[in-house]
């Protein structure tokens, strides 16, 4: 379980993340959304770590972020960045082995390379072990990264815009692996783009405007009226059987 | 089927170990010809027997004096200069790294002449390849560490500010070459004739300067410096998954980067303080064991470690037999095999080796 309690954040002494604050339950599956430049890559990197909060707090299992080494913050909580492309060359194996980094002391060990090979085959990714990552296309280089990410045998993980640069296909499989991993009890928080994806697989939404949290909860926060003033696009919300769909119309 | 996989990780690792016993068993024919080859006429055979019997003291001292320190020093050489080029390639995430185009090979060249010459810490003899006596070697190595730590800080500062692109590298590389020739250079200027002559030799880089308290000195330096980046080898690996991946695979990238660069800067300084610039060896010999044996930190290290050492003793027995009984500066060598193979590397590539 992870927490946040009026976090707040600048970038040389311009906000962008305004007082935000919610709870992410065990086994939860929340996207943040908002439109371009609204915080959600940054509320991203301040949960992980990488940036601090300068007012406020982040917790995880009732104990501060910035109490843990970054080697038990690993432990506990995996990042999965929205692009990265290796400068040197690297296998599948070896890059999902990196994600053990968090237990290893000096070099992986036999019980290391047991359990990144179960989760290459949970993975599906056997095919393509000894395979140079780069050469991988965009959905397999992201199902590899989640499952280094697996490795890392953590209780969160945090995603920054899992299905950019996806074909359609791609983007279904990759959010469909991680409702099946939020079902598993792993806490899932990620920034994306496509509400219609984040509607289909999310149990819950956080939706930022400038920095500030305009709602959070489930799929009733969507109304019209909201996406309107938060993306200045014209939306028509359908619903059908189960499930809600955002049309966008025009521009406002 | 999981030990299906295990299995082939494990032969593919294999394959990789494979590849450094060969180099290893490389090594120890090439210091071997290294021992039986000078301009002497004493043979192998000889040699071992002087030096384990003492019984002739002229073959006894050539051996000890002049053909092991030289075979030793050209191991260290090429371990510290390929292990530098490895960790600066890998903590800039940039193909381009090397004590020589980052310009941190002539910064301490001009640390340790400017120790030479300005702080009195060595003698000038003569204008022969053995020119330069250093009186004091521990000032020399300080003040080549300092000013290449200098450059290794302007790498750094530009890295940070605008990103360790190879453009950015490569021209910051470019101008700390230029201003630490223009300031070696400048020394040159207020030499007299003979001390003009020694500093020119002194920057051929030679292993003619070897001595044992020499290779004692490099040997304290970069024993516990190589130590610590064989323990960090699986960090740098996180390292190259950039900087917000490895954070969060728990590694201090900040820390590990600076220390990376520092401790690469003085393994450089430890070299070229004593044998001048050695160019090339630093960038061709990485490149080549990653297109051999790939980019695992784990392998990538004792590979570029052991391939250096070979490289640079064979390098050293050719600049002692090619023109021999003249001696040529082995750094001429290293470049004059260095530069055509980079440029093969470049345009041919070695491809897909049966050891990655």
């Amino acid at each position: 379980m992870i927490s946040l309690e009026k976090i707040h954040f600048a970038y040389n002494g311009f906000p962008v993340i305004r007082e935000v604050t919610c709870r992410f339950s065990r086994g939860s599956f929340t996207a943040i959304l908002g439109p371009n430049g609204s915080g959600k890559t940054t509320l991203i990197r301040l949960m992980n770590g990488i940036l601090f909060p300068q007012q406020g707090r982040i917790r995880i299992g009732g104990k501060d972020i910035s109490g843990f080494h970054t080697r038990a913050l690993a432990r506990q909580m995996a990042y999965v960045p929205q692009m990265q492309q290796n400068v040197f060359p690297a296998t599948v194996f070896d890059t999902v082995l990196l994600g053990r980094n968090p237990y290893i002391r000096w070099s992986p060990g036999k019980n290391d390379r047991i359990v990144t090979s179960g989760i290459i085959e949970q993975l599906h990714l056997e095919d393509i072990a000894l395979k140079d990552i780069n050469r991988l296309s965009g959905g397999q280089r992201q199902r590899v990264f989640i499952a280094r990410a697996l490795a890392q045998e953590p209780e969160i993980i945090l995603l920054d815009e899992p299905t950019a640069n996806l074909d359609l296909r791609h983007q279904h499989e990759v959010l469909g692996l991680l409702k099946e991993l939020s079902r598993s009890g792993i806490t899932i928080v990620m920034a994306i783009h496509d509400l219609n994806l984040a509607l289909k697989y999310c149990s819950g939404f956080m939706i930022l405007d400038q920095g500030r949290q305009v709602a959070t909860g489930g799929k009733e926060i969507f109304s019209e009226s909201l996406l309107e003033k938060v993306y200045r696009v014209k939306v028509k919300l359908i619903k059908e059987e189960n499930e809600t769909y955002i049309l966008p119309v025009e521009p406002l | 089927m999981s030990d299906t996989l295990l299995y082939q990780y494990g032969a593919f690792l294999r394959r990789k170990s494979r590849f450094l016993w060969l180099v290893a068993f490389m090594i120890l024919l090439l210091a071997l010809a290294g021992l039986a080859l000078g301009p002497s006429d004493m043979g192998l055979q000889e040699g071992i027997r002087a030096l384990l019997s003492g019984e002739d003291a002229t073959h006894r001292s050539i051996m000890l004096q002049l053909r092991l320190p030289r075979v030793l020093a050209a191991i260290l050489a090429g371990v510290a200069l390929s292990v530098s080029g490895v960790v600066m390639q890998s903590v800039l995430r940039n193909p381009l790294g090397s004590p020589f185009t980052l310009g941190i090979s002539n910064a301490a060249a001009f640390g340790a002449a400017f120790a030479v010459i300005i702080l009195g810490a060595g003698n000038m003899q003569s204008n022969s390849s053995d020119a330069v006596l250093i009186a004091n070697p521990y000032l020399v190595t300080l003040s080549a560490f300092l000013w290449s730590l200098l450059a290794c800080f302007l790498i750094l500062l530009v890295a940070r500010k605008r990103g360790a692109t190879p453009e950015n590298m490569i021209l910051t590389g470019i101008i700390a070459s230029s201003l630490f020739t223009a300031l070696t250079t400048g020394l040159q200027y207020v030499a007299d004739d003979v001390e003009l002559a020694a500093i020119v030799f002194w920057t051929f880089g030679d292993l003619s300067k070897s001595g044992w308290r020499e290779l004692l000195l490099q040997t304290v330096i970069l024993v516990p410096v190589m130590v610590y980046f064989y323990r960090n080898r699986w960090n740098y690996n996180a390292l190259d998954s950039g900087d917000e991946t490895a954070r969060s695979l728990g590694v201090n990238s900040y820390r590990l980067r600076l220390t990376g660069m520092v401790m690469a800067s003085l393994a450089t300084a430890a070299v070229v303080s004593f044998y001048g610039i050695i160019a090339f060896v630093g960038l061709v010999i990485p490149h080549m064991v990653r297109r051999l044996i790939g980019s695992d930190e784990r392998f990538l290290l004792p590979g570029a470690a052991m391939t250096g050492a070979a490289f640079m003793t064979g390098c050293d027995i050719l600049a002692r037999t090619v023109i021999s009984p003249m001696v040529l500066p082995v750094g001429i060598l290293t470049s004059l095999v260095g530069a055509p193979l980079f440029i093969f590397l470049l345009v041919k590539g070695i491809g897909a080796s049966q050891w990655k």
